[in-house]
């Protein structure tokens, strides 16, 4: 025979109905040669109906009506999570991370020798770079091509350096 | 037919409000008869009950019917009415530090004498108000155990659930509780029955 101990557990489960067929057959066995666990299991059983004396409340009349009011308070659509305080917190980072991208990306000016004189070289070496290109043979294009105007009108090139080697040779 | 709770909950989900307001209808009385007995004060169950239901309505988006629905709205209830009290009693504490020394020499107010015998006691007090006191003397999670258990009803699974513990650890809170409420009521429980009515309820 288990011990009052080992039985403890089961017996709840016991006195509930609800202890499964070992435990149901530990604790009958047991309470027939206990009788201070048959005892308690009385007085659980007492104990129970004693508790049943605690009446139930009811929740108060304007409970439901302030709950709703509560609901309805609730931001409804899930777009409008993007005011609530999280989403804005949210947003405003990784705007913030955004941001700070885009200007790590920015073309580094030089501070120090900002005078236009410094851009033409640039300029020249750009145009250098087009006209070598293949595309620029078509001469149409290339008389259209707006980079060439802005360099002939900004940095005044050489007459010779302003056409391109080739330009008849697809008329 | 009538919907299960977990559709009812699903229907929240898709936007119906009513079906929130029919589960509200079903167990703003359960939950605010657990939530009392386990703060023992109708004021703050209430807010916490409208609290519970407020997380659920948050929570509706996001509600996959993984468990029972009853197990986590009284898991909600359980985490919020224990966390009430604990942050009671904090405060309880902080003001008994800050009290006055005077304050020293009185009881605490909510406890008996110590010297008094409960039967004594039963002199002064109702009935019910002792068997509320036994309960809710006993350690946070076995009042919830026994709540649950004798005034819910539930079954053991589904209160290991809303107190994240095994089958077998319940049983054995479950039993703790009642015996720690057995040998505290005893004059209550071995009075006989035939007796209570008269000499139970002091007029």
């Amino acid at each position: 025979m288990k011990s009052c101990e080992d039985i403890s557990k089961g017996l709840i489960a016991y006195l509930d109905q609800r202890a499964n067929p070992v435990e149901r057959r530990d604790v009958e066995q047991h309470l027939a040669g206990c009788p201070a666990c048959r005892t308690r299991a009385q007085e659980f059983r007492a104990l129970w109906k004693v508790m049943e004396e605690v009446p139930a409340v009811e929740p108060s009349f304007g409970f439901d009506a302030r709950l709703r009011q509560r609901v309805a308070a609730e931001p409804s659509h899930s777009w409008f999570g993007w005011f609530a305080p999280q989403a804005r917190l949210v947003l405003s980072a990784a705007m913030l991370v955004a941001l700070t991208v885009w200007v790590a990306k920015l073309p580094q000016s030089n501070p120090a020798n900002p005078s236009p004189v410094a851009v033409s070289p640039s300029t020249d070496q750009d145009f250098d770079a087009i006209k070598d290109l293949g595309v620029l043979e078509n001469y149409d294009v290339l008389t259209k091509f707006d980079a060439l105007s802005e360099s002939s009108t900004t940095s005044s090139p050489q007459p010779d350096e302003a056409q391109p080697n080739e330009p008849s040779s697809n008329d | 037919m009538a919907r299960s709770d977990v559709q009812l909950m699903l229907d929240v989900k898709a936007g119906d409000e009513a079906s929130f307001d029919f589960l509200l209808q079903k167990y703003r009385s359960p939950l605010v008869n657990f939530l009392n007995r386990m703060v023992r004060d109708t004021a703050t169950a209430e807010d916490l009950a409208q609290e519970v239901f407020l997380r659920v309505y948050r929570a509706r988006k996001q509600y996959t019917p993984s468990a029972k629905f009853t197990t986590w709205l009284f898991r909600i209830a359980t985490n919020l009415a224990l966390n009430s009290v604990r942050d009671n009693r904090h405060r309880r504490m902080a003001v008994s530090l800050d009290a006055p020394a005077a304050g020293e020499d009185s009881a605490p107010m909510e406890l008996p004498a110590p010297q008094m015998r409960i039967d004594e006691h039963m002199i002064e007090r109702d009935r019910v108000e002792i068997i509320r006191r036994a309960i809710w003397s006993l350690p946070e999670k076995q009042r919830a155990a026994v709540l649950l258990h004798k005034y819910e009803e539930m079954d053991y699974m589904e209160i290991a659930g809303i107190l994240d513990c095994s089958e077998g650890a319940l049983k054995s809170l479950l039993f703790r509780a009642y015996e720690t409420l057995r040998v505290q009521l005893a004059p209550l429980v071995t009075q006989p029955v035939a007796q209570r009515g008269e000499e139970g309820r002091p007029s």
